[in-house]
């Protein structure tokens, strides 16, 4: 894992939640803007998977449990498209803070996968 | 383009005001399923890769994570007794193996007391290492159950009432 990247998809998923919950206490069902970001979320992680693949090849070499790290990876990669399903089925402004969830959990998971690898 | 787009008629309207309180029930729902995940994968995933090292807190993490998978079904299908039961129990297991983790880590087979250790468990620490979420979710799980449960009796006016004051209009 890069630690740029690691942060910077954290403050990705921050941002996502934060419109989301946001968006959903103001009242609004899920729209472009939520569902956007969800999306963009999921993307970011679409990349760290293929970083992980690669970055041992180039010396990038994790410090922990390397099926740890995928597990979290690939429960990560699940996470953000249940959610867009839901608020797909279950179109009322809770689905939009449902959403917002589902990114700050992203955000964590991000998180502790970097810590797997290694804070070096 | 046909013309016939149903109107919101005041029945529907009613019902979807009625359901504004399933509505928190539904984000209770989803962030029960998000740490029903967590708390279970990476049970199984300790209990495969060092089992060992501390039996009793890596099965009380796996029984935790059914309790929470089992919770997020109870909220989602609105089967009331059953989140209560199962509400309950994480309420209790948190409190005492969180006390238990602090006080006397040895009792669950646990070296180091760090919530974010290689051993820590959803429950260690009040689940500090879970953002403390699950401390505070079973409160609000009992609080939305018992609010929710309340709900239907207050919002009912007593037909007594009705037919006192109607004549007075």
């Amino acid at each position: 894992m890069i630690w740029g990247y690691t942060i910077a998809q954290v403050a990705l998923a921050c941002a996502a939640g934060l419109i989301c919950v946001i968006s959903g206490l103001a009242g609004r069902k899920p729209n472009d803007p939520s569902l956007g970001s969800l999306v963009l979320v999921e993307l970011a992680l679409i990349a760290q998977l293929v970083i992980a693949i690669i970055a041992p090849g180039l010396g990038n070499q994790p410090v922990g449990s390397v099926p740890e790290f995928y597990v979290y990876l690939i429960s990560a990669l699940l996470i953000p498209p249940l959610a867009v399903f839901w608020a797909l089925i279950e179109r009322t402004r809770w689905s939009s803070v449902v959403l917002g969830v589902a990114a700050f959990a992203i955000a964590v998971m991000v998180f502790r996968m970097q810590q797997i690898w290694g804070l070096g | 383009m046909s013309e016939h787009s149903p109107e919101p008629d005041p029945a529907s309207a009613a019902k979807v005001s009625a359901r504004g309180g399933a509505g928190v029930g539904r984000v209770l729902v989803a962030v029960y399923a998000v740490l029903a995940i967590a708390a279970t994968g990476r049970s199984v995933f300790q209990i495969i890769d060092r089992f060992s090292e501390a039996p009793v807190a890596f099965a009380l993490s796996a029984f935790s994570g059914v309790v929470y998978i089992v919770a997020t079904i109870a909220l989602g299908a609105r089967l009331r007794g059953l989140a209560w039961v199962t509400i309950s129990i994480e309420l209790i297991g948190v409190l005492v193996v969180g006390t238990l983790s602090l006080v006397a880590p040895a009792a669950l087979g646990l070296d180091s007391i760090d919530p974010f250790g290689r051993e820590s468990t959803v429950w260690s620490a009040y689940g500090a290492g879970y953002l403390l979420v699950p401390l505070v979710l079973p409160v609000l799980g009992l609080l939305y159950l018992w609010r929710s449960g309340r709900a239907p009796a207050a919002s009912g006016t007593s037909p007594s009432e009705v037919a006192t004051s109607s004549p007075k209009a």
